[in-house]
């Protein structure tokens, strides 16, 4: 079955006003003190970096003074393209290294620090250009998520009776959290016969496999129809309410404005504006950064 | 012609020495290309690092011939980290490279002059056999007597290095269809399509190549080492590149990521070359002319069965490209 052209299947409920969840309130108002400038001191950071700077070759990618992720929260990061949002991600994770700077997880500083070993520490991220793995089934994808197998270690793997019992625990929750996603129709075909939506939905499925703290999702919406991100927004928003923290990046500003706690963004490699929702709505930093300074006039007007 | 010899030919190469030494070497090269992705184009080195672990001990250092076993596999993991430690990290293609230049490093020195005294130069090293034949003597197989039935009929000695190699074949065999349906094995897989999201799931990526590397090299030193005791000799040309490409060749014809194709790949493999070869030689046994010019002649047959062989492995490729156990399936989503 097909969520592009079946776009009933995967909507969770119609978009309507809610009252705000607990851990939503909880977030927001923890936030409420902080100053709406960039690099602001958050009560209870989770994920803070400082000084942080990239480079390739003469370019400067990323050039970040300070920036600190509410624990709880769900936080935005947004900006126009080439602001250097991915990168930032990839040094956050580990994919990449920094020139300078220093960055902590938890507490813990994540200097040298590699990819495989953020994930047992809590932090566990996606990526832009989905990364399902087309030639394993979609339950095989789920079941890889999960951290500590014991079968994951060759001398394990030649003996069944040492893994089967952690691979039945691992297989339940699996197709647990692939009822929670909708996808348990799909469990045994090969996850390249996904549509594109449903690729979304499982790499965010098969990330909570790992039992993070913090999800970082690299633009979780690109190339996913209206329907399903409406469904999409719910299991973000579902996380918080979970007790894990969301980092993500976007370019669908609906998506920015309805479910995050706390947007920062930026530009040219820096963080030049920090808030709430409604503070970056009316910042004029950010819509000059993205509009350029002729917004709601024509382009080929002269400029003020 | 006798179409008969020919076929009885074919079937004793099916389940031949040549076969069974290949089959065993093409089950570890699945590890490393078939389940890892690990383009090793030199395997032929893993077989001569085995091979030369059991030649050393007569000659060289004059020890049992057991002890050959353990320094043919701690060969084969001494050259798989020198191979996997500085390519690993990098992209595929990269091993692909280095393998095939170290397979032929290794040849090189083996049959240098320089080595001589400790891999026998381009004489190679012979003379440690003895103790493995002779653990079949003990079992009751007479070198030079008779067994088996119809045209299944081999002389101990030589029904004494099938049965050992046959039986390495399903021991190995077991061993990797048993860590392919595990966990383990689940890892491997996911890292041949995807590195980066493997290594956001928490998977020590390097690692697991490292180990499907040494696994697949240690399972195909042990098909040198049978090689070896097959042949009751180490000759260092044997190890070329022919080896690496005709037991990579088998895999596909068999299918990638299937041991029952890394078995019954190569097995096919000789099988088809034999009644090439024998068919062509009992067809053409004077020189086919066309007026002043020769076509064909009896000293080409080799040469033309390998080209024949060229073209059902591209008919194969096209028509069908996941080989004869492969599935189709596994081999169709490719477009990400």
């Amino acid at each position: 079955m097909d969520a592009e052209t079946t776009p009933e299947a995967d909507v969770v409920e119609v978009e309507v006003e809610r009252p705000l969840s607990e851990t939503a309130r909880v977030a927001r108002e923890a936030l409420a003190g902080v100053a709406p400038e960039p690099g602001a001191r958050k009560p209870d950071p989770i994920l803070t970096a400082a000084g942080v700077r990239r480079t390739f070759g003469g370019i400067t990618a990323v050039d970040v003074e300070r920036v600190e992720v509410q624990r709880g929260s769900i936080t935005a990061l947004i900006g126009p393209n080439g602001a250097g949002k991915t990168t930032f991600f990839n040094l956050m994770t580990g994919f990449d290294t920094p020139n300078a700077g220093e960055w902590t997880f938890d507490g813990a500083s994540m200097d040298g620090v590699q990819p495989h070993q953020m994930a047992k520490r809590g932090m566990v991220r996606t990526f832009q250009l989905t990364k399902s793995l087309t030639k394993l089934p979609v339950i095989e994808n789920m079941k890889l998520g999960a951290t500590d197998q014991v079968g994951e270690k060759w001398w394990n793997g030649l003996l069944p009776f040492r893994w089967r019992r952690q691979e039945r625990e691992v297989e339940a929750r699996a197709d647990e959290l692939l009822r929670r996603f909708k996808l348990d129709h799909m469990r045994d075909e090969y996850a390249g016969s996904l549509s594109g939506g449903q690729r979304k939905l499982l790499e965010m499925a098969r990330a909570l496999m790992t039992d993070p703290t913090l999800v970082m999702l690299d633009e979780p919406m690109a190339g996913v129809n209206p329907a399903l991100k409406q469904s999409l927004n719910q299991h973000v928003k579902a996380l918080r309410d979970e007790g894990m923290t969301v980092l993500f990046v976007e370019h669908d500003m609906d998506m920015v404005h309805d479910i995050s706690d706390w947007v920062i963004v930026m530009a040219e490699g820096r963080v030049i504006a920090e808030g709430t929702p409604d503070d970056i709505a009316s910042n004029t930093a950010v819509i000059d950064a993205y509009l350029g300074l002729h917004q709601g006039r024509s382009l080929f007007e002269e400029q003020p | 012609m006798d179409i008969g010899s020919v076929l009885e030919a074919t079937i004793l190469q099916f389940i031949g020495f040549n076969a069974c030494y290949y089959a065993i070497a093409a089950i570890g090269l699945n590890v490393q290309f078939g389940y890892a992705g690990l383009l090793n184009f030199g395997q032929a080195a893993f077989m001569a690092a085995g091979a030369y672990g059991v030649g050393q001990t007569a000659m060289v250092f004059g020890i049992s011939l057991w002890w050959g076993v353990l320094i043919g596999v701690g060969y084969s993991v001494l050259l798989g980290l020198l191979m996997g430690l500085p390519t690993l990290r990098l992209r595929a293609d990269y091993l692909a490279i280095v393998t095939i230049a170290a397979a032929e490093i290794v040849r090189l020195v083996v049959r240098s002059v320089w080595a001589r005294d400790s891999f026998g130069g381009t004489d190679g090293l012979k003379g440690f056999a003895d103790a493995f034949q002779k653990v079949g003597r003990n079992l009751g197989l007479k070198p030079a007597g008779e067994y088996g039935f119809w045209i299944f009929t081999f002389s101990g000695r030589n029904l004494w290095i099938l049965l050992v190699g046959w039986t390495l074949v399903a021991i190995f065999g077991t061993i990797v269809w048993l860590l392919m349906r595990s966990p383990w094995g689940r890892v491997l897989k996911a890292i041949r399509e995807d590195e980066d999201a493997v290594r956001s799931l928490g998977k020590n990526v390097f690692s697991y190549k490292m180990q499907a590397l040494i696994l697949g090299g240690v399972i195909g030193s042990f098909a040198g080492m049978m090689f070896a005791l097959g042949n009751a000799n180490v000759q260092p040309d044997n190890y070329s590149r022919d080896l690496t490409f005709f037991v990579l060749t088998g895999l596909v014809l068999g299918g990638v990521a299937k041991v029952t194709g890394s078995i019954v790949g190569p097995m096919l493999f000789w099988a088809i070359y034999s009644f090439l070869d024998n068919l062509l030689r009992e067809l053409i046994d004077k020189p086919v002319r066309i007026g002043d010019f020769t076509l064909i002649q009896s000293t080409d047959i080799g040469a033309v069965v390998y080209m024949v062989m060229g073209v059902l492995l591209v008919l194969l490729m096209v028509f069908r490209p996941q080989g004869l156990f492969g599935n189709r399936k596994e081999m169709a989503f490719d477009g990400r």
